[in-house]
């Protein structure tokens, strides 16, 4: 090699203004990043969403089918089979509300755990904020979602309940839930990156969070709060995923009122949103540099 | 540097390529390596995966686990690489070429020594696959959009990336998923997306040696206007002749350690003399 250029490259390169390869941005020009993919965002979780079903015959009516037909499935074991539907007015939308609110957080949680481990090929070729993957996949679950609440105003509807002004609140109820469900996407997307093997456990923290959730029975008829210990009880009522379930039921089924509500469900369902959200960008913009590596 | 023995010592080809590049600016360094080594962890050499209780206690602790296996791939490697070059890497299979342009990409932590840039690199590996679910159009589009074009620069573009490629020229493919095409469709819709925006730093990883001879006319084109554009270009290829037309200069990489850089149709003979010897 030539002798030309001075003997500290280091002290050369930063005299002619380059920076160090691969180096994460700062938290404000990394959100200014993310902005300016927004397009590449909302894009993307269209793709996915639309490619989905793309291999099914029947295409695009699955996006209503698959949730009614879980609907279907635990209508049938827990409001036949087991008849947990005891004591719980219209049970089919409670139930229905559940399911779907349910499966919002459970699915954006695993697509999370995915986006970067199922799109390496894309994180290797290309450069853009990583952040920009886990929230397209929460987004596309929110696509997702509104399908389903497309079907669950059929199944409203079905049991005689029709829109009215109180169903406005299932609006800041999906936005908090969202923000939430982001947040956990991208702190699952950082620890699946270093640790695939999580990808795996994830199936069974999910279902022991499921049935703690009050997805498909009340949990105020099922547990007598007496024998339970004051710290299990507050456990259950601040379960972000009962306090979502439980805000949504409140919005769309009549006959669950506000004294169905945990205390101050609004304010918990706000902490819980701001601490995953928050939490989980800034989490998975700490290894900003490192994914995609190794 | 390089540069001002090639002015005097070029030859053949690479007089050439060097009437096609532009001036190259000495005074203006895109890339500049200083003394990198790069080292490999390879996971599970003797335990497997691990469980993922382990996994999870490596995660807090952040230890590493004892079946960590470290490969020195690349050793003491320093350059500086300047405005509308065009640098070929050559070297035998292993001999870290690959891992050198990931790691200027940002995509490989380096153990020692620095690798500054200038803008974003960006790395064009042949199997870096995009979105295989999804259709050729889609994956223009969303590759466009990830490389941080606006929807305009999008569309406005996207006729010349579909032209570009090739992909239309046997009826109708860009409306298939990409899962659907062969290696080579695939690797020249992917080095026609990226080749789309003018890098900074472009590196391209034997993606000229897939598609026929049309297309690699093309990409050569391709590049040496992206060189016009104030841009660099690695190009790292395993055929010799290629090396030759694409780049004036090269680098020869033998287990990690640089074995010369200087102008390509030197590096590229010595390099030619000693793979022949070993024959």
């Amino acid at each position: 090699m030539d002798a030309q250029p001075p003997q500290d490259l280091t002290a050369y390169a930063i005299a002619h203004g380059l920076a160090v390869s691969g180096a994460r941005p700062s938290l404000v020009s990394y959100v200014k990043q993310i902005w300016g993919r927004r397009h590449f965002i909302t894009t993307f979780a269209t793709a996915k969403l639309t490619a989905q079903y793309s291999q099914a015959k029947m295409g695009q009516v699955w996006q209503v089918m698959t949730p009614l037909l879980n609907a279907a499935v635990y209508y049938f074991i827990f409001g036949i089979l087991m008849n947990t539907k005891r004591g719980i007015p219209d049970f089919l939308p409670w139930l229905v509300c559940g399911v779907f609110i349910w499966s919002f957080t459970s699915q954006s949680i695993m697509a999370g755990t995915r986006s970067l481990t199922s799109n390496m090929g894309l994180v290797r070729a290309l450069h853009f904020p990583r952040a920009s993957l886990p929230i397209a996949y929460a987004i596309q679950q929110l696509q997702q979602l509104l399908f389903s609440m497309g079907a669950l105003v059929v199944i409203l509807a079905f049991c005689g309940e029709y829109p009215k002004k109180s169903w406005l609140l299932a609006v800041p109820a999906l936005l908090l839930q969202s923000v939430f469900n982001t947040g956990l996407s991208m702190i699952m997307a950082r620890i699946t990156s270093r640790a695939p093997d999580i990808a795996q456990l994830m199936p069974f923290i999910l279902r022991t969070w499921m049935y703690t959730s009050g997805v498909m029975w009340s949990i105020d008829k099922v547990l007598n709060k007496d024998h339970l210990p004051h710290l299990v009880v507050l456990g259950l009522q601040c379960n972000p995923a009962a306090v979502y379930i439980d805000l949504m039921r409140f919005a769309l089924v009549d006959s669950f009122t506000a004294s169905d509500l945990p205390p101050h469900v609004w304010i918990v369902a706000v902490v819980w949103a701001l601490v995953a959200g928050v939490g989980g960008f800034i989490y998975f913009w700490k290894a900003e540099e490192s994914y995609g590596r190794g | 540097m390089a540069e001002t023995s090639t002015e005097t010592q070029e030859t053949g080809t690479a007089q050439a390529a060097a009437d096609r590049a532009p001036t190259v600016d000495l005074s203006s360094p895109t890339v500049v390596c200083d003394d990198v080594h790069i080292v490999y962890k390879v996971q599970g050499a003797s335990s497997g995966k691990g469980s993922a209780t382990s996994a999870l206690s490596r995660l807090i602790s952040r230890k590493e686990s004892p079946g960590i296996r470290k490969v020195h791939a690349v050793r003491g490697v320093s350059f500086v690489a300047h405005k509308g070059e065009a640098i070929g890497l050559i070297g035998s299979n292993g001999s870290g070429k690959s891992t050198l342009l990931k790691a200027i990409a940002g995509l490989l932590p380096t153990e020692k020594g620095k690798i500054f840039t200038q803008g974003q690199p960006s790395l064009l590996g042949v199997n870096a696959a995009l979105m295989s679910d999804l259709t050729g159009e889609r994956n223009v589009i969303l590759g466009g959009l990830a490389m941080g074009m606006s929807r305009e620069e999008v569309r406005e573009r996207y006729q010349d990336i579909v032209d570009f490629s090739g992909i239309n020229e046997k009826g109708d493919f860009i409306s298939l998923p990409m899962r659907t095409y062969s290696s080579g469709m695939g690797a020249r819709l992917r080095f026609s997306i990226a080749a789309a925006k003018n890098h900074d730093v472009l590196m391209i990883d034997e993606a000229l040696a897939t598609g026929d001879a049309t297309f690699q006319r093309r990409s050569q084109q391709r590049i040496s206007e992206l060189r016009q554009e104030a841009g660099t270009v690695f190009v790292v290829s395993h055929s010799n002749s290629a090396i030759r037309e694409t780049c004036e200069r090269a680098i020869w990489l033998e287990t990690g350690v640089m074995q010369m850089d200087g102008p390509a149709e030197e590096v590229v003979a010595a390099y030619e003399k000693h793979t022949g010897k070993k024959k």
